[in-house]
């Protein structure tokens, strides 16, 4: 292999959009996957905004469905849009978000690799993502669906919407995700450079680890899932359909079965980022490294075993309800662990707030509130007053926004200059930070209140004494917008008048700073060699 | 190339290249038998509901044919074996007939499938809400067998043709990926130091074969 | 001292309880009190969390680029510390919930049972005695199992006030308990997305005394064996249609009179159309009262629209009644 001239790295080795498209350069597959993920976030952002701007009040003498609303046509829109918020948020915005871009980039650079293990199939997966969006984006076009992002049956049995198409599209993206999942488990097993050991590798990789492994044993499920809902609306199988003797509920177990585990697939990448983050932010080595990688692993695999607890008041018995409970109980103990350790991390260390840290700490305030109120949702008779209510949705947005969304933009910011070779500016990234955390708090607190009022969610209208803190709420979303926003200026102005960024600008020990800023296409000019653990700041 | 192998740069060397996709491959795998995992559970479930309705289903299903279809490819997963064999020890002719055998149990089985799919139909027997129950009854009455007594009927065959119609794809799936190997191998690409493709292959060859292996008797003997 | 804080602390949690709606039955009130538990082990964690972290910041903020740090890697105590106390408090609010939940699942003997059927977008409630109702009307004090099933697809029973839900499922039997305490109306909604107008599937739990109840469950019973025109007036009475529409002269209350209504031609309209007051103008308005409006009103109607809230034969019966207001 010929060594590339001085000066090029692995975005300029190449030119043209070609060269992009067919590269099999892991870090240039994550370039890929940012730019696709973000215009899924966009998407996801403006229905978001419009479902909150549609509920900013109620609707007086709401009646028949010809009624319009606030700001959509009708409940039908209303109910299309929640349907699209949370179908690409969930399938095409978290699931992927950390793991594929991230993931991609830094997992083969921390432990010293030149490339994931199958640079292909690393590819193919960002086509899937692509095949399955686009997909997805198709039946924007022709009879959008109302079903939820769950696709409960019977409802999704009888919608005359492109329910089928969808979940074809969920099939595909779901196909994607293995491919990611089962590509990182190779990648680690195989591919650690010399002196690399299991428990010398960073704590982002770990959590990739932990999460690519239920990527790979969950989502077949909700694959499954999926191909016998759209075999059912094509010929009426008669699983999932009461009318044939099916049950209905079996398909929310088959559903969650998957998706519970897809939770986690969402935060433990995300768990992963706030360690790198911690550590570099204090200067000081993680506290309880071995918890914290054992606490992942903990939690990949507890979270097979806890999905019941979305269905209290389905219908199951009560024995069920009773072991889904304790079984919840029993996923919080890592959680809390993690926690405790990285507030510990920080004891006696050098605590920078730079905007990364910013987020990290953003993350750590958000993820305690989502945690807390994650315990009071698994205690069932709580949990049957707070089921489908914005308690629940509060809860959730606290969890994927205010933990992996932030984690997501502290990781961004992290290795934005490794990836691209240029510093943003600081001030524009604290002031995204500012409008994100508090408008994310304005926004999802009032629905902690709302929920316990017991303002059911997915309505398109409600009753008047709910309107105050819904109108709160609304304006909170706003600030979260310009927040992204700002974030999204100044993402641009870096790129383009950012300056030089220095191999290693936040002091951080972990390999991936070892390499150039941007790396070259081969990472490094020498192979590592790993002597000590990740974080030795002595 | 490092002796006839084709080494991609992230890999120190063959052993270490061909050990990687060896453990993707059973991954993915992996995730096949936890898909067909569902359609299992799915199957228990609705088999200790209606015992009955899938006693009367599984008479329609003539196990003589499921049984050749299970020796058929039991038969196909040995040549697919002794190809892999015969491309280890630098045999790629015999590994090339040893393959086209395997193709050719492949299209048997689906053959044999074939004909229990329009037999099925001729007799009204679709999967789930297409069933026509009375088509069926009509053709029950002139063979001299009493009517049929679950009128859920339609979901048990729902199972039936989604399992071994998913099945299905796989072994075509199968078929297309052996004769992509069976091509490369007339081409010359593999020895004794390169047959990861056919090795991959072969596995998956393998593991269609064991789903089958649990269909059979689920669908065609458990009454 | 450590106790008395956490009782002031319950005190103070109590009073922010008040977001939740009003406690109509015992398990509410049990529910509540372990919900106000919760409360407080989540903000003592979370101060403990938060104000450690915001403690640490600002106590080891970064003084010059070369700070030294200290070196520490673990400490098997404090994961041991932080990993059991948790797991036991998790256990502990396990079983108490555990214990509240084998309550709420254990159903009543001699309970009086009625039947609710979801279905787009309303509830059917059935007595036992054939009376049909959309709400559901319960005596105070007595224990009520409501058995639960789906017409068409999933729906669920949520009644804020007495912390209960339950999903009615197509094609099976759920079932819900309580025993309402308080007198009074509570919102009943459906909280399983179940499409176009699940959040119009909103009706009423009325609590009334024991007499009350029985009298309305007779006059229900009597009502259903009415000629039909008796039977609209009663209905034109309990939905309190009167409080608006005039039925014996032609003077506008808060609505249009119903007197000499139907049939009439040149019935004039906002936008100025005219049209003939027949069966289907009546029912469209009772329905969907913005739909047509009648001149000197508006822009909006102040009606509220009965779309779910009545069935075919009550929207028939009150139009048998309307017809014969001559």
């Amino acid at each position: 292999m010929a060594h590339a001239a001085h000066g090029s790295n692995y975005l300029n080795a190449q030119k043209g959009l070609w060269s992009w498209l067919t590269s099999l350069d892991h870090k240039r597959i994550g370039i890929l996957y940012f730019i696709s993920v973000m215009t899924f976030f966009l998407l996801g952002g403006i229905a978001a905004l419009l479902l909150r701007g549609e509920l900013f009040a109620y609707n007086v003498a709401n009646s028949a469905g010809e009624m319009a609303g606030q700001l959509l046509p009708s409940a039908d829109a209303y109910n299309q849009i929640l349907t699209y918020h949370g179908a690409i948020m969930v399938f095409m915005v978290i699931i992927p978000g950390i793991p594929a871009i991230l993931g991609n980039i830094f997992l083969p650079l921390q432990i010293g690799a030149k490339d994931v293990a199958f640079p292909k199939l690393n590819l193919a997966s960002w086509y899937c993502l692509m095949a399955g969006a686009t997909l997805a984006m198709f039946t924007m076009f022709s009879t959008k669906v109302d079903t939820g992002w769950t696709f409960y049956t019977p409802y999704s049995i009888k919608s005359g919407t492109a329910v089928t198409t969808m979940v074809i599209a969920a099939f595909i993206t779901g196909m994607s995700s293995i491919l990611t999942g089962l590509n990182f488990i190779v990648t680690v097993h195989k591919l650690r450079c010399p002196g690399m050991t299991m428990w010398r590798m960073p704590l982002f990789v770990w959590a990739l680890y932990s999460t690519a492994i239920i990527q790979v044993l969950a989502t077949p499920i909700l694959a499954i899932t999926l191909l016998l809902l759209a075999m059912e609306r094509t010929f009426g199988v008669g699983i999932f359909d009461p009318k044939l003797g099916g049950d209905p509920v079996l398909f929310q177990h088959f559903f969650w079965f998957y998706s519970h585990p897809a939770v986690y697939i969402m935060i433990l990448p995300a768990m992963g980022v706030i360690s790198e983050l911690i550590t570099t932010f204090s200067k000081k080595t993680i506290f309880g490294y071995t918890a914290i990688a054992y606490s992942s692993l903990g939690i990949a695999a507890v979270s097979f075993f806890v999905w019941g607890h979305h269905m209290f008041v389905s219908g199951q018995s009560e024995f069920a309800g009773v072991v889904f409970s304790f079984l919840t109980m029993l996923v919080g103990v890592p959680t809390a662990i993690k926690m405790f350790n990285w507030v510990a991390t920080m004891y006696k260390g050098s605590i920078s707030f730079a905007s990364p840290m910013l987020f990290a700490l953003g993350f750590l305030f958000l993820f305690a509130i989502g945690g807390v109120t994650g315990i009071m949702l698994a205690v069932i008779p709580v949990d049957v007053h707070f089921h489908d209510t914005y308690f629940v949705v509060a809860h959730f947005h606290y969890v994927m926004v205010g933990g992996t969304l932030m984690a997501i933009m502290g990781g961004f910011y992290y290795w934005f200059p490794k990836m691209f070779g240029k510093m943003y500016s600081e001030f524009g990234a604290r002031m995204s930070w500012i409008f994100i955390f508090i408008g994310f708090n304005v926004t999802f607190f009032p629905q902690f209140i709302l929920g316990a009022m017991g303002m059911p969610r997915r309505y398109f209208n409600y009753i008047p004494a709910y309107e105050p803190l819904n109108r709160i709420s609304t304006v909170g979303s706003w600030m979260i917008a310009v927040g992204f926003l700002i974030a999204l200026y100044t993402i641009i102005n870096g790129l383009i008048n950012g300056a030089k960024a220095p191999k290693n600008p936040w002091g951080s020990k972990t390999l991936e700073w070892e390499a150039d800023s941007p790396p070259s296409v081969h990472n490094f000019d020498h192979e590592p060699v790993v002597t000590a653990g990740p974080y030795e700041y002595k | 190339m490092i002796n006839g192998v084709p080494v991609q740069e992230h890999y120190r060397d063959a052993s270490h290249q061909f050990a990687s996709a060896k453990e993707g491959i059973w991954l993915f795998m992996a995730t096949e038998i936890l898909m067909f995992g569902g359609l299992f559970v799915g199957y228990l479930i609705f088999h200790m509901k209606y015992p009955q309705m899938f006693a009367e289903g599984a008479q329609f299903l003539d196990w003589r044919l499921g049984f050749v279809n299970t020796l058929v490819l039991i038969f196909s997963s040995l040549t697919m074996a002794l190809g892999i064999y015969f491309c280890q020890i630098n045999q790629p002719k015999k590994a090339v007939w040893a393959l086209a055998i395997t193709i050719l149990c492949g299209a048997v089985f689906m053959v044999i499938k074939y004909f229990e799919y329009t037999h099925k139909f001729h007799m009204g027997i679709y999967p789930g809400r297409m069933l026509d129950l009375e088509m069926l009854n009509q053709h029950l009455s002139s063979i001299g067998k009493p009517a049929i007594a679950s009128t859920n009927l339609g979901m048990y065959f729902g199972f039936y043709f989604c399992m071994s119609g998913l099945h299905g794809i796989h072994v075509i799936l199968g078929m297309l990926m052996i004769s992509w190997c069976l091509y490369r191998c007339m081409r010359g690409d593999f020895n004794p130091n390169y047959y990861t493709a056919v090795e991959g292959v072969g596995i998956f060859w393998h593991i269609i074969d064991l789903v089958w292996i649990f269909l059979f008797p689920l669908l065609y003997l458990v009454g | 001292m450590l106790l008395w804080i956490l009782q002031k602390i319950t005190v103070v949690m109590a009073q922010a309880q008040s977001f939740m709606p009003t406690q109509g039955t015992e398990i509410a009130k049990s529910i509540d009190n372990l919900y106000a538990f919760l409360l407080v082990i989540s903000l003592v964690s979370c101060v403990i969390v938060i104000g450690g972290m915001i403690y640490f910041a600002i106590k080891y903020k970064r003084k010059s680029e070369n700070d030294v740090t200290a070196y520490i890697t673990h400490d098997t105590r404090l994961e041991i510390l932080w990993s059991v106390i948790p797991l036991i408090l998790f256990l502990f609010v396990f079983a108490w919930g555990w214990v509240i939940y084998h309550d709420m699942r254990t159903m009543p003997k001699d309970a009086l049972e009625i039947h609710v059927t979801g279905k787009q977008w309303a509830w059917a409630v059935e007595y036992k005695n054939g009376v049909r109702s959309t709400e559901v009307v319960v005596p105070v004090g007595r224990d009520v199992k409501i058995i639960l099933t789906a017409e068409d697809v999933l729906h669920s029973f949520y009644v804020p006030s007495f912390r209960i839900k339950q999903d009615a499922v197509p094609g099976r039997y759920t079932a819900v308990w309580f025993r309402a305490d308080k007198l009074g109306d509570f919102h009943l909604f459906c909280t399983e997305y179940c499409g176009t107008q699940h959040s119009g599937m909103i009706t009423k739990l009325r609590v009334l005394s024991q007499e009350d109840f029985d009298q309305w469950l007779t006059t229900e019973s009597e009502v259903s064996t009415l000629p039909m025109a008796q039977r609209g007036a009663k209905i034109f009475q309990t939905r309190a249609c009167a409080s608006c529409h005039n039925v014996d002269n032609p003077a506008v209350k808060v609505g249009p009179s119903m007197y000499k209504l139907f049939g009439a031609e040149n019935h004039e309209l906002l936008d100025g159309s005219k049209i003939t007051a027949d069966e289907n103008y009546l029912r469209e308005s009772i329905l969907n009262s913005q739909a047509k409006i009648v001149k000197g009103f508006g822009p909006r109607s102040a009606m509220p629209a009965f779309q779910g809230q009545l069935s075919e034969v009550e929207v028939t019966a009150l139009i048998e009644y309307i017809k014969g207001l001559k």
